[in-house]
């Protein structure tokens, strides 16, 4: 455990030690501009098109004052040109921007006139901070493994030490019995057969009632569990198998609270959720082209870096020329939740006119690493649900009669879904 | 304990020596058992080392491996689009109006597609004018998905390129330019504005090319009629719900008289309103739909009909012709509807189907004088503009080696051509031959190239359905294989760049729309021009000109041709469920029962009771009940056709009938190569041949979905009354409800007193009820294409049928009366006492009359509120909705088949095996390509449990949620069936009735509704309106 600590301590002061250095070379820099605020306005307009340390739609912008001055000999006053009106200074015929301009194959920079020279100072000193240097991935050590291993193993240790115990004390008393016996026919004495007690298994055999009672007992446990066997056939709760492409609904719902029908957006309005095509993971992915978020030893940054590209292959998309080259190939999901031809479940029905929440069926998705199958989804599972929910009646002109007049029929405030007729077998079975 | 008896074997054992006693006790059996041919191959048997115990070893592991592996689930694939088009929400329809022009249907239609994938065809609202969709436009979305369509261009047999065609034949088209020799197109009728525009370029630019339209079913003689008095080639339209008498000699224009699609027309003049409907009489050798529907039917020749016709011109103009003797009865009724024809007035049509130039422009001149209002001559159909003579000469010339090229689009000649042979010879003498065909068939497999056609869903197309009312086709799916539109391979002959979709927009944009956009006329898939347009006419006209006839001469003209020539006369006709056969690789319409002789999968020699017991011919039931009939040889001018009799009522003597559209042999699979081609018989394009026919050996067994025919006098089944009646008296005379005895009062049944079971509440939320109106009905049967297609029925196949074992959740039963009437049958059975009469008089009313009333009843699940089928289900699979619903859960069915047998109405089907993976049923649920036609809201049932009519649930909770995600509430009309919706005519109306304003309350409180064997109690939610027949005969 010290190990740990002191691994966290190096890691607080290697990160101190970059503040420090960081502060330093804004310092060095001698430009005045709060690279906070910057980051934010870098986020809110420039991160559509560019990032700090990859070219994309625009190019990499770290150290682009920099780079500027020393390639090209602009000034800060240049870029407050560019940044405002790039058009209008392409037009004025600068050599740079219309170079610039040819190189990104003439896609015009947003012009962004909201944005003061205060604020394009506040950018670019972001832009001049340093790379963050990302340290390591907390590897497993040497130590962790060792005191994990005496963890696993000292209570192993300790049952095979009690195991040896009983084995010794089972021979010690078998060695006794053996002397003593020698030790009596030696002496002469007769040890006393018992011949005539019958053993305990023949007199259970031979007690009927017993041995009837034990069998119904038998049948019945084993009806009990070949029920149990037959029944879970086909019911593939907590199902989870391994996709094509490691797609984390943690991430994506959990940590970046993305609403699950942004994707499956035919949840609304079809009978399926819809899986999204892959264009619809490029609407971030285009940008979005590393994972920057927590990992763990079996996740690793390399890890879903790697699932991104898989994404990019599979698109067609080519993430150094910011181009797709037509050559995609669809992914083949494996389907989690499968229910059989003969039910008829509609999405729409229950997403957008119940109003019910995805993970009232599908679990916590936004917690899950790899998606699986939360519920049962036996007919079981479903009558449940359809005799305690409520019918959302609210604002809804569709149920305005119909629900006045079951809610004085039945007496009731509020309308279940078996009430209203969510039980028979032909609204589901067709 | 032995005994001494001795067991005779045979007689030979009393010869003492005999050499067979001695044979047959070394060797058992006196044949060898032909063990190895049931094993299989000797040789492999006797290497094997595998004994029987490892044999059984083996089958007990894997049998145990099977169960073991099955108790896993599958692990399911889901792949989602890369990128998703915007239109396609998965699991949402989306709909596209779109036009079939097959060159014998012609629809505006509305095409449902799923993930991109068309499903069904269904009534383009917008559309109404145009004709709805018949069952085989209903059923024309199987053919995109045929496994035996051409899946890419192919020179004989063998696979090419499309730049290599384009290559081949512009090639040999330039070198044809000069050479004095004619390139022809000969090709459906296209009616396709922009299509005749393509022709007349490339004629520009080739100079020497004939295009020749041609239609399998020929409207010739109709066309050069129209065309002799009002100069242009067209034929009249008519739309019968103006009319009040209408008089058909010979026309079947419920079916497929001058491309169909009157229906809906007529059937809105049927329902009696007001105390009015209108009087239809008709005159008739076959029985067709139109004489099955009409109020008054004349069974007559042929050439009695031209008489007929020619004698009411001179009764209605008052112009004398000299016409032959008529029997007395026609005679009489051919006064008697002069008579009404005059005093309707305006009111009155007259229509033919004679074929033959002079009987069409007789029927023209009557309603002419009639002055009638139903009749349009100003806004002809386009539809048919075939050209006998055209054709005639392009055999002709053919034979005479003057074609250099013919390139063929849309037709089959080989098939449907009555002189086939010659054009088959004439072929060999062509330099270049090209069909654009979906199917290697009769006439591409000849052809020097077959070129690849897309499925009208594929393909873009415009059509001029009438003058100045347009159509677009727009395609609903994406090429399912290598592809071309004829079209397409003109606009590359003529040099043009531009794709068809663009050059059909140039064109309308510049001669049709004007100033309307091309994309409003798209989505609605149907444009009503203002503009007068004048669209070439590219068809070559013969040199011949007929001389015109001058009025009044035209029937005497056709008073003389007539001559009653010996023997039998055939009037060829087409099917409502086959047409001019161009879908007989379809299941569906294969089985698809005729709605008149209720037979699937055949075409026969339909003949009267009196003709086939003088020929010898019979129609016999065998054991299990199913129909069997003999064989007869019908020749004409020395061909001969041998095919099967059915005795059909009503069918004239001295006349015999016989479908088109059967007997193909190539580009179908083996199963739909039923019935025997009638082209054969099509001499001279004339549908009226003089044959003789002779008794030929051997039974033919028919597949016959009813094989009872009269309805035995129980008038409670079709409740029928005459318009007098309905008009003047109260409803307990013609629609009582049945009375049962309580306490010695007679009660209705409907009462709640005599109930067994407690009413259940249904008054909050929805109760569906379908209602039928028998009046309006005309048993066309797109209904029963509908269901099919919307319910994934399977197709069960012909040895299947016969059996009695037809999954048609809907049916629509035909029934004939014994005597005259319906009426006269419940007066005979109502009239029969005592034993002896009982005996003979049944038996004489199971037979039809020689000409008698016909009613059709479509039954499907009546839905009952007391539901006989819901308290016998051991295992509660069938159960009632409170929305009025009879559910049926399959995945609880068990199949014992109670309900079946308890059913009244006997509409629960059983599957006896699985249709959908069964490689005996290689129908289209069997192959990947037809699987794609299913509909994915539907179970596919599997084998070994009931199925019958859902009442759509999957349509009416599909509308409830949509209006529950919009929050509003439903208005009338919104719940549909695919019955309901199919239904042109309107006699099938769907709704709620608990919402007192939607028109099936209303048709509920109706004098004429009743419930189908109300007297049972079963209190359906289906109901029918009592036909009434207007008998009124002056």
């Amino acid at each position: 455990m010290k190990q740990v600590i002191h691994r966290k301590l190096s890691n607080s002061t290697l990160c101190l030690g970059l503040i420090i250095l960081l502060a330093f070379t804004t310092t060095l820099s001698a430009q005045e501009g709060d690279s906070a605020k910057g980051k934010s306005l870098f986020n809110a307009n420039c991160a559509a098109c560019h990032t700090l340390d990859k070219k994309m739609t625009g190019p990499a912008l770290r150290h682009v004052e920099q780079r500027l001055a020393d390639d090209e000999g602009l000034d800060r006053e240049w870029v407050y040109a560019w940044v405002k009106n790039s058009a209008g200074l392409i037009k004025s015929g600068d050599a740079y921007a219309n170079k610039i301009f040819n190189e990104y194959s003439g896609a015009a920079m947003t012009a962004f006139p909201q944005l003061s020279n205060e604020d394009i100072d506040n950018i670019l000193a972001y832009t001049a901070e340093e790379k963050k240097v990302v340290p390591p991935p907390p590897g497993p050590t040497p130590g962790d493994n060792a005191s994990n291993a005496t963890g696993g193993i000292s209570n192993e240790i300790i049952l095979g030490a009690l195991a040896i115990l009983f084995i010794l004390l089972a021979a010690g008393l078998y060695l006794v019995n053996k002397t003593l016996r020698r030790f009596a026919s030696a002496q002469g004495i007769e040890v006393e057969e018992d011949s005539k007690r019958t053993p305990l298994w023949k007199a259970f055999v031979k007690n009927q009632f017993l041995m009837l009672v034990t069998a119904i007992f038998f049948l019945l446990a084993s009806a009990y569990f070949v029920f149990g066997y037959f029944m879970q056939i086909g019911i593939d709760q907590g199902y989870q198998p391994v996709q094509e492409i490691h797609f984390s609904h943690k991430i994506h719902a959990g940590d970046n609270d993305i609403d699950c029908k942004y994707c499956h957006s035919a949840a609304r309005s079809s009978k399926t959720s819809g899986i999204p095509s892959l264009n619809v993971c490029m609407n971030c992915h285009k940008s979005i082209y590393e994972y920057n978020g927590e990992t763990t030893p079996e996740y690793t940054k390399e890890f879903y870096d790697g699932e991104i590209q898989k994404l990019y292959a599979a698109a067609g998309w080519n993430d150094a020329d910011q181009k797709y080259t037509g050559e995609s190939s669809p992914v083949k999901w494996t389907r989690i939740h499968n229910l059989p031809d003969f039910v008829y479940f509609n999405h729409s029905q229950h997403v957008t006119v119940g109003g019910q929440e995805c993970q009232t069926c599908h679990g916590p998705v936004e917690e899950m690493e790899i998606m699986y199958q939360h519920a049962p989804l036996t007919m079981g599972w479903c009558i449940e649900c359809h005799r305690t929910t409520n019918i959302k009646v609210e604002d809804n002109a569709y149920y305005a009669k119909i629900h006045e007049e079951l809610t004085k029929k039945y007496g009731v405030e509020k309308l279940t879904v078996a009430m209203q007729g969510g039980l028979e077998c032909g609204k589901c079975h067709y | 304990m032995s005994s001494n008896k001795k067991y005779w074997k045979s007689v030979e054992e009393l010869n003492e020596n005999s050499s067979i006693v001695e044979t047959l006790k070394q060797n058992e059996f006196v044949n060898e058992i032909p063990t190895d041919e049931f094993l299989g191959d000797k040789e492999t048997l006797e290497e094997t080392s595998t004994t029987r115990r490892d044999f059984l070893k083996y089958v007990g592991f894997s049998t145990a491996a099977a169960s073991l592996a099955a108790c896993e689930g599958p692990v399911k694939k889901a792949i989602p689009y890369v990128v998703q088009p915007t239109e396609i929400i998965p699991g949402v329809a989306n709909y596209y109006a779109t036009t079939i022009a097959d060159g014998f249907d012609f629809a505006s239609v509305l095409v449902k597609t799923r993930e991109g994938r068309p499903i069904k065809i269904e009534n383009n609202a917008l559309a109404a004018t145009n004709g709805d969709a018949n069952a085989r436009v209903n059923a024309s979305v199987l053919g995109l998905y045929d496994s035996l369509r051409v899946q890419g261009p192919r020179k004989g047999e063998e696979s090419i390129s499309w730049d290599e065609f384009n290559a081949d034949t512009t090639k040999t088209l330039e070198s044809l330019k000069g050479s004095g020799k004619d390139i022809v197109l000969l090709t459906q009728t296209f009616a396709s504005p922009s299509t005749s525009k393509l022709i007349t370029e490339f004629k520009e630019k080739y100079g020497n090319v004939r295009h020749v339209v041609y239609d399998a079913v020929s409207e010739s003689t109709a066309l050069d009629a129209f065309q002799t008095k009002y100069g242009e080639r067209g034929l009249a339209n008519y739309d019968f719900s103006k009319a009040m008498t209408i008089v058909s000699v010979g026309a079947d224009f419920l079916g497929d008289w001058q491309g169909g699609g009157f229906d809906s027309g007529y059937a809105k003049g049927r329902i009696p309103t007001n105390g009015k409907m209108s009087r239809h009489i008709q005159f008739e050798s076959n029985m067709s739909l139109s004489g099955a529907n009409a109020d008054k039917r004349v069974p007559l020749t042929p050439s009695e009909q031209k008489t007929a016709l020619a004698k009411l011109y001179s009764l209605i103009t008052g112009v004398s012709v000299a016409t032959k003797e008529l029997p007395s009865h026609v005679a009489d009724a051919i006064s008697k509807a002069a008579s009404q024809l005059k005093k309707a007035g305006s009111n009155g049509v007259v229509i033919t189907g004679i074929n033959d130039v002079n009987a069409q422009t007789v029927a023209l001149e009557i309603n002419e004088a009639l002055n009638s209002k139903a009749f349009n001559p100003k806004v002809p159909i386009k539809t048919r503009q075939g050209n006998d003579k055209a054709v005639a000469k392009l055999v002709a010339d053919m034979n005479a080696g003057t074609v250099g090229a013919i390139i063929m689009s849309g037709v089959n000649p080989v098939y449907s051509l009555p002189n086939a042979s010659e054009f088959v010879e004439g072929l060999k003498n062509v330099d270049l031959s090209v069909t654009f065909s979906l199917k290697a068939d009769e006439t591409s497999s000849l052809t020097n190239y077959i070129a690849a056609a897309p499925h009208y869903l594929e393909s873009w197309g415009d059509v001029e359905l009438k003058k100045g009312h347009y159509a677009l086709t727009q395609p609903t799916i994406r090429p399912l294989f290598d592809t071309k539109q004829f079209q397409e391979a003109l606009l590359k002959w003529t040099g043009n760049d531009v794709s068809y979709h663009d050059y059909i927009k140039e064109a309308w944009g510049t001669t049709i729309l004007g100033e309307s956009s091309f994309n409003k006329a798209l989505h609605d898939g149907v444009y009503v021009g203002t503009i007068d347009t004048e669209t070439e006419d590219t068809t070559e006209s013969t040199e011949t000109e007929e001389t015109v006839t001058p009025s009044g001469n035209a029937a005497n003209t056709l008073a003389s041709s007539v001559n009653s020539g010996s023997g039998l006369e055939l009037t060829l006709y087409t099917k409502i469920g086959m047409g001019d056969g161009q879908q007989a690789n379809n299941p569906w319409l294969q089985e698809f029962p005729d709605p008149l002789t209720r037979a699937t999968w055949d075409n026969y020699l339909t003949i009267s009771k009196a003709d086939a017991d003088a020929l010898g011919l019979t129609n016999t039931h065998v054991a299990d009940g199913a129909l069997n009939g003999s064989y007869a040889n019908i020749t004409v001018n020395g061909i001969t056709v041998k095919a099967p009799v059915m005795i059909q009522p009503g069918q004239a003597k001295g006349s015999v009938g016989l479908a088109f559209g059967y007997g193909k042999t190539l580009g179908l699979k083996e199963e739909m190569q039923t019935g025997v081609n009638a082209y054969a018989l099509y001499d001279g394009f004339n549908t009226v041949q003089n044959v003789t026919v002779e008794a030929a050996s051997g039974e033919h067994e028919f597949a016959s979905v009813q094989l009872h025919n009269t309805l035995m006098g129980r008038g409670d089944i079709i409740k029928e009354t005459t318009l007098e009646i309905f008009n003047t008296r109260d409803r307990k005379v013609w629609n009582a409800v049945p009375t049962v005895s309580l306490n010695h009062e007679p009660v209705p049944v409907t009462s709640p007193e005599v109930d067994l079971w407690d009413e259940f509440d249904r008054s909050i939320g929805h109760h569906f009820n379908l209602s039928v109106d028998l009046n309006a009905c005309t048993g066309c049967g797109a209904c029963v294409i509908a269901c099919h297609a919307e319910n994934n029925v399977p197709v069960v196949g012909k040895t299947e049928v016969r059996r009695s074992r037809d999954m048609h959740w809907l049916r629509i039963d035909r029934y004939y009366s014994s005597e005259e009437s319906f009426e006269g049958d419940n007066d005979k059975k109502d009239n029969i006492s005592g034993l002896g009469s009982s005996l003979s008089e049944f038996g004489e009313m199971e037979n039809a009359s020689v000409n008698p009333q016909v009613a059709f009843q479509p039954v499907m699940c009546q839905h009952c509120n007391h539901a006989p089928c819901e308290t016998v289900c051991p295992v509660a699979a069938t159960s009632h909705g409170r929305q009025g619903q009879n559910h049926m859960a399959y995945n609880r069915c068990v199949g014992t088949r109670y309900c079946a047998n308890n059913c009244p109405y006997k509409v629960r089907r059983f599957n006896w095996f699985l249709y959908n993976g069964n490689d005996e049923f290689d129908y289209y649920m069997n192959d990947d390509l037809g699987r794609m036609v299913l509909n994915p809201d539907v179970v596919v049932r599997s084998r070994g449990v009931m199925e019958k009519c859902s009442m759509c649930i999957q349509m009416t909770q599909k509308t409830i949620l949509d209006a529950k995600r919009d929050g509003r509430e439903i208005k009338d009309g919104e719940f549909q069936t695919a019955c309901s919706a199919a239904c042109s005519s309107g006699a099938m109306i769907f709704g709620d009735i608990n919402d007192t304003h939607s028109k099936v309350a209303k048709l509920k409180e109706d004098n004429r509704m009743y419930h189908l064997l109300e007297s049972v109690g079963t209190k359906p939610n289906v109901q029918y309106q009592t036909k009434v027949r207007n008998t009124t005969e002056e």
